[in-house]
């Protein structure tokens, strides 16, 4: 029977959420198809991030050493093609994360198969659904191939459930390529706040706070909430790249989405729509995020979230 | 140093984009083109490290319709050097065009290949690994820099791309999540560009005038030995679901307590 071969993400040996949602894409698939589904970690701490997937139920392959460390393409594709092929995989999934689009490109290209990127919806056995035009469009695609790589928006998939029995951890032999790439530094932004694409609540700001977050991040502050940004925020510099919502930055879909100062422009909704209710506060009445909005009040941000911020302090 | 550079013609992202009634396609009457923002950014990096690094060139390719020619000489106005049309009018996949490029640099032999991290309209986001991995070249998807746009080495126009002393690998760095990442790639290598690498420059009008006279060398996928039946079809398109329209709230409180008791979120 064939398998579907779930590639994980981890860091530090720490599961990233995002893979959980790849794993329910598999099942689906595997409910149509009626395959087998094995996971692959790879990378420095992959040994500790396998255990926490095979609690899901699914046999895991380790790719762990000095060659694997970084998460280089060439290297992290390389093997998770290797282990694809000696599971007799037909099928490998992965979750549309940096990391994901950074490899599965390379791993279909290895296994001649056809990629469906950034999948929003497994139709059949090969047909998904995925958004173009910046959102403008949902297609049906159809992968010919009989091997298939498929990376998923991890929002629209929820997180699998853990399994009965943990499924067996076993490492992986790969060979490992020689790299014509080499990892300098990571420039982490560290913060304290939940990450962007898993938080309950996201207040994101954009040019209408002139760079002043602080009314962005009091309000977040009481929220529990992660913190984003238009591009135009993050093209000036006030806040770093890694807070940008929309069709080329992150995408999320919160219980609660509060946009201050962001005019709406279709690249920004294509980040943020999924969202289950949508809170527009701008000077503009017109700006068109108050056609996604649920709630839209019109209004100066620097007034209204600092009143807001207290408003729900006094509720909790 | 030859450095080529991908241009795809895309849908103008400012123009209305709306399905087709019998959901084939979207409607492309009364649509503007233009070439993609990426690939904008991919040339505008390209001309900065051909000044910094004379003497240099600047090839600029495309895949697509006769029109095309158009984006390739917006590209030449901007200061490329020549082009290169590969011509087919029926839809190619992102695989079907790392394919074709792949025929192209083989014949070109450029030290560097840069390109759009994604197309605006099909937004895949794979057609430079997958080139990348059929080359059996080293990669840097998602070229960022570390300073802003508004920076001093942005207004001097220095290329966020460095190449080493030897000029034989180049340091990017990286828009990944949860930071930036620099990584150091052997030449030749493909990088895809990001929006934050740079903002790209206007074409002048005496520039311009001299992009036409530019050359630009037409082939065919055929031509080069190219098979390029989508591994992926598009088999329907179809408007995506219409938010329910919301309500406007006259002040804070009664927001927060339509948050609260109506929507439940907090
Ligand atoms: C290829 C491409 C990709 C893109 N990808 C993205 C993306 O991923 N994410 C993204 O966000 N954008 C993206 N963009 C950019 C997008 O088109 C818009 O330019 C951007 O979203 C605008 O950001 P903004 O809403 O913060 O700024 P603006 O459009 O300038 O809007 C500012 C808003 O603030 C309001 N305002 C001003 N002062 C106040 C105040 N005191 N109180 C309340 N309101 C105030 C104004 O009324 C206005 O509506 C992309 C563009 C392109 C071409
Ligand atoms: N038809 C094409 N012609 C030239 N370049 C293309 C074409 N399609 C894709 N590309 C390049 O590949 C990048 C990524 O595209 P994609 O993976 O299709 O989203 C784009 O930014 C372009 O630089």
């Amino acid at each position: 029977m064939a398998t579907i071969l779930v590639v994980a993400e981890q860091s530090n040996g720490h599961l990233k959420k995002a893979t959980l949602s790849a794993l329910t894409a598999a099942q689906q698939v595997a409910k149509n198809t009626g395959a087998n589904i094995a996971g692959v970690v790879i990378g420095a701490g992959a040994g500790q991030a396998a255990q926490d997937l095979a609690a899901y139920g699914i046999p895991v392959h380790v790719v762990e050493g000095a060659a694997f460390e970084h998460a280089l393409a060439e290297t992290h594709s390389a093997a998770a093609a290797e282990v694809a092929k000696k599971a007799g995989a037909g099928e490998v999934v992965i979750a549309a994360t940096a990391y994901g689009k950074d490899i599965a490109p390379r791993i279909a290209a290895k296994l001649g198969a056809g990629l469906a990127s950034d999948v929003l919806a497994i139709v059949g056995a090969n047909q998904f659904k995925r958004a173009m035009w910046a959102g403008n469009a949902i297609a049906t695609v159809e992968v010919t191939t009989p091997m298939k790589v498929v990376t998923v928006r991890a929002t629209e998939f929820g997180a699998a459930q853990k399994g009965q029995a943990a499924g067996t951890v076993t490492p992986a032999q790969v060979s490992a390529p020689q790299p014509k790439t080499k990892f300098v530094e990571f420039n982490e932004v560290k913060s304290a706040r939940p990450e962007l694409t898993e938080a309950r609540v996201v207040v994101s700001g954009g040019r209408g706070t002139k760079g002043d977050f602080k009314p962005i991040e009091q309000l977040a502050d009481v929220l529990n909430a992660a913190v984003g940004a238009s591009r135009a925020v993050v093209d000036a510099g006030w806040q770093p790249n890694d807070l940008q919502v929309g069709q080329t930055g992150k995408v999320v879909a919160p219980q609660l989405y509060v946009a201050a100062g962001i005019s709406g422009a279709i690249q920004h909704l294509a980040g943020m729509k999924g969202s289950k209710t949508i809170v527009a506060i701008n000077k503009d009445a017109e700006a068109p995020i108050f056609q996604v909005a649920d709630y839209g009040l019109v209004a100066d941000l620097f007034k209204a979230l600092p009143e807001m911020a207290e408003a729900v302090k006094k509720l909790q | 140093m030859k450095i080529l550079v991908t241009i795809k013609r895309v849908e103008d992202y400012e123009s209305k984009i709306k399905v087709k009634p019998d959901n084939s396609w979207i409607v492309t009457d009364g649509v503007n083109y233009r070439a993609n923002p990426f690939d904008e950014i991919a040339v505008e990096e390209a001309l900065r490290l051909r000044d910094t690094n004379m003497p240099s060139e600047v090839v600029v390719v495309s895949v697509g319709p006769a029109a095309a020619a158009a984006e390739i000489r917006s590209g030449l106005a901007m200061g490329a050097d020549r082009g290169i049309l590969v011509k087919h009018d029926a839809f190619v996949d992102s695989d079907g065009v790392a394919r074709v490029l792949k025929a192209v640099i083989d014949a070109e032999k450029p030290d560097l290949v840069l390109m759009g991290k994604q197309a605006v309209d099909v937004d895949d986001n794979v057609a430079g690994q997958l080139l990348a991995e059929y080359l059996g070249w080293g990669q840097a998807t998602f070229a960022s820099k570390k300073e802003s746009l508004e920076s001093p080495e942005e207004k001097a126009k220095k290329p966020g791309i460095r190449l080493t002393a030897d000029k034989k690998s180049a340091q990017v760095a990286r828009e990944v999540d949860g930071g930036l990442e620099i990584l150091e790639v052997q030449l030749p290598a493909i990088v895809t560009v990001d929006l934050r690498l740079n903002v790209p420059r206007y074409a002048s009008l005496p520039n311009i005038m001299k992009a036409k006279k530019k050359p630009i060398a037409e082939m065919t996928p055929q031509q080069l030995g190219v098979d390029v039946v989508p591994k992926v079809k598009v088999v329907k398109v179809e408007s995506p679901p219409q938010r329910a329209a919301g309500v406007k709230v006259p002040d804070v409180q009664t927001l927060v307590q339509k948050l609260h008791s109506e929507a439940k979120v907090i």
